[in-house]
């Protein structure tokens, strides 16, 4: 019956929410942070950081974390939330339909973007496949581990990095297209999420995994060896936050979402492998990242990439999209 | 005759039955309904939200197809080999003795206990590209086997186990002693008394194989057309935003899963009526 507990997850959540927050009630403003797996150590030194501010005095929080899709389809079905942080923009955009975010979200000094990465290139120990660029992942005899872009909306960050690197060397969509078909046929295996992904790599599976800059830092930090190579050409990788209308109705979350770029907080994403995206941190020599020769985001014209909504639709359209050709083979 | 309480419905008798009978068969009836009738309702529901054409089209894409056929005839797989397994470990910690039975019976158990997702993730690393053994079962259909295996253990033991406690062993002596073989009495005398409780018990680990997805996601390596199960393909879906083709598949796999077990339960049935 476990198909019946995926479909009606989100009410099961929403029952958890209401359990949560009726114990938090006794304090004076509790904020529900709903939010994306990856961030979570990030968010658990945050709050406690705000807290200490002025706005920040008297606020609890409940927290969520989850797949990032997961966590938009609980939000669409009523799991309350004030502030939304999702791996993807698109994820925001199933919000904006349901009414539950306003369709302005994104209208700041930072287009609603708390964090960026990069896809990076994790290799074995010692990179004993020399692998430097993205036509040594379409090379015969080298496996590559990525998240099958139809389960992990995470994912699609990876295909979107390897089309657009392509069309940055100068080749032709159709080209690109090809080189995805040729790439994915050195993909033996499609992990359901990000986090599965590493796991597979980690059981020694293949000889590359495909993943977010952030994750391969954090690995680090966190005493997991990992060895990554940032592609000449990659893209960024940014990260929605966005306030509901029901957070709208509280000073305290909008506060909240300004101290998020506040640079406290943005060191605090910096600490935990994001890449700052407030300049003042981002240029500092503790946060500053290594650059890649092209750097492209999900809105570049010139490389035929023109937004999440067209991509969606052209490249991971459930019955139409180029990725089902690709993974189908 | 004995039976197992899995599939069997009691009837109320007695006094407290012609008492409670209204009141217990309208609570029992309004559980169910809450618990199972209505989201399987709902579920039936937003599976023809967009006709039955896109319904037909759904479940007969080719995706959709290979995993529902790999499901199905992986679980039927499972299932059988359950049956044999399941029965020869409830003979063994029924009939036997020897030091640790207690432990042993405790630990078969322990499949329910384990989180699914854990449970792939140490399948993985025993049988997986560095296993310990040098056995490397992962991304390939013998990987999904081993964690369908893995987590219906339990059914068949569980089924069996409280038969075989409860069966006349005066029977089985008797046919020895008029010169039965033990192969002879165990086929003509116990099996006949056990196969009602393993068809439960095989019934049961069916039902989880088909909609089994923590301990198959990670091991089985989820590859379309070769490794991808209905469960793993549902979530692609509704990841998709495609919640009416998850539904869709979901409902065909629930109905050949209701036509398998009513197959198992007529033929229970039916041997139990041949048998007296």
């Amino acid at each position: 019956m476990r198909r019946i507990c995926f479909t009606f997850l989100p009410a099961a959540l929403l029952a958890a929410a209401v359990v949560v927050g009726a114990q938090a009630a006794a304090s004076k403003t509790t904020l529900s942070l709903v939010a994306y797996s990856t961030p979570k150590d990030a968010y658990g030194k945050i709050i406690p950081a705000f807290q200490a501010t002025a706005a920040g005095k008297n606020v609890s929080f409940n927290q969520s974390y989850g797949a990032s899709g997961d966590q938009a389809r609980a939000v669409a079905a009523g799991l309350s939330a004030d502030i939304v942080a999702l791996s993807l923009a698109p994820d925001v955009t199933t919000l904006v339909k349901k009414g539950i975010v306003p369709s302005n979200w994104s209208r700041n000094a930072h287009h609603g973007m708390v964090t960026d990465s990069v896809v990076v290139f994790v290799v074995r120990d010692g990179n004993p496949k020399h692998i430097h660029t993205w036509a040594d992942l379409a090379k015969s005899g080298v496996q590559v581990v990525t998240p099958n872009p139809f389960t992990s909306g995470g994912a699609r960050w990876n295909v979107m990095a390897a089309y657009g690197a392509e069309r940055a060397q100068g080749k032709t969509d159709k080209q690109a297209i090809a080189y995805l078909t040729k790439l994915f046929k050195n993909v033996p295996v499609l992990p359901k999420s990000a986090r599965e992904a590493t796991q597979v790599f980690a059981s020694g599976k293949g000889d590359v995994l495909l993943t977010y800059e952030n994750e391969a830092i954090y690995a680090n930090k966190k005493g997991v060896h990992t060895e990554y190579v940032l592609p000449q050409q990659t893209i960024l990788i940014e990260n929605p936050v966005a306030l509901t209308k029901s957070g709208l109705k509280h000073s305290e979350a909008k506060a909240f979402l300004k101290f998020l770029w506040s640079s406290k907080a943005q060191k605090l994403f910096g600490d935990t492998g994001y890449r700052p995206v407030l300049k003042s941190v981002a240029q500092s020599a503790k946060y500053r990242f290594k650059q890649p020769k092209t750097l492209f985001t999900i809105n570049a014209k010139a490389l035929g990439l023109r937004g999440w909504k067209s991509v969606q639709y052209r490249f991971f359209d459930h019955s139409s999209g180029i990725m089902v050709r690709v993974i189908g083979h | 005759m004995a039976t197992s309480s899995a599939v069997t419905v009691a009837r109320p008798a007695g006094l407290a039955g012609r008492m409670g009978g209204g009141i217990a068969r309208g609570m029992a009836i309004g559980y169910l309904s809450l618990i199972v009738l209505v989201p399987l309702a709902a579920l039936i529901w937003s599976s023809r939200a967009h006709g039955l054409g896109a319904f037909w089209d759904e479940v007969t894409k080719a995706e959709a197809a290979s995993a529902l056929k790999l499901t199905l005839v992986v679980s039927l797989l499972v299932a059988a080999f359950n049956a044999m397994m399941g029965t020869a470990i409830a003979w063994v910690l029924v009939r036997d003795s020897f030091p640790g039975k207690g432990f042993v019976n405790a630990v078969i158990d322990l499949p329910f206990a384990l989180p699914t997702i854990v449970a792939g993730l140490v399948l993985l690393q025993l049988y997986g590209p560095n296993s310990p053994f040098g056995v490397d079962l992962a991304f390939q259909r013998t990987g999904l086997v081993l964690a369908l295996l893995f987590v219906t253990l339990p059914f068949v033991v569980r089924a069996v186990q409280p038969v075989l406690l409860e069966l006349d062993r005066e029977m089985e002596e008797a046919a020895e002693s008029l010169g039965a073989h033990r192969f002879e009495v165990f086929r003509r005398i116990v099996f006949p008394n056990l196969l009602p409780a393993i068809l439960s018990g095989v019934a049961l680990a069916f039902a989880r194989a088909v909609g089994e997805f923590g301990s198959v996601v990670l091991i089985s390596g989820n590859i379309p057309f070769k490794t991808e199960v209905s469960s793993v393909y549902i979530s692609g879906q509704i990841e998709s935003d495609n919640a009416a083709g998850a539904a869709a598949v979901s409902v065909v796999l629930l109905l050949i899963s209701l036509a398998v077990l009513l197959a198992i339960g007529a033929f229970r049935h039916w041997k139990t009526r041949h048998d007296r």
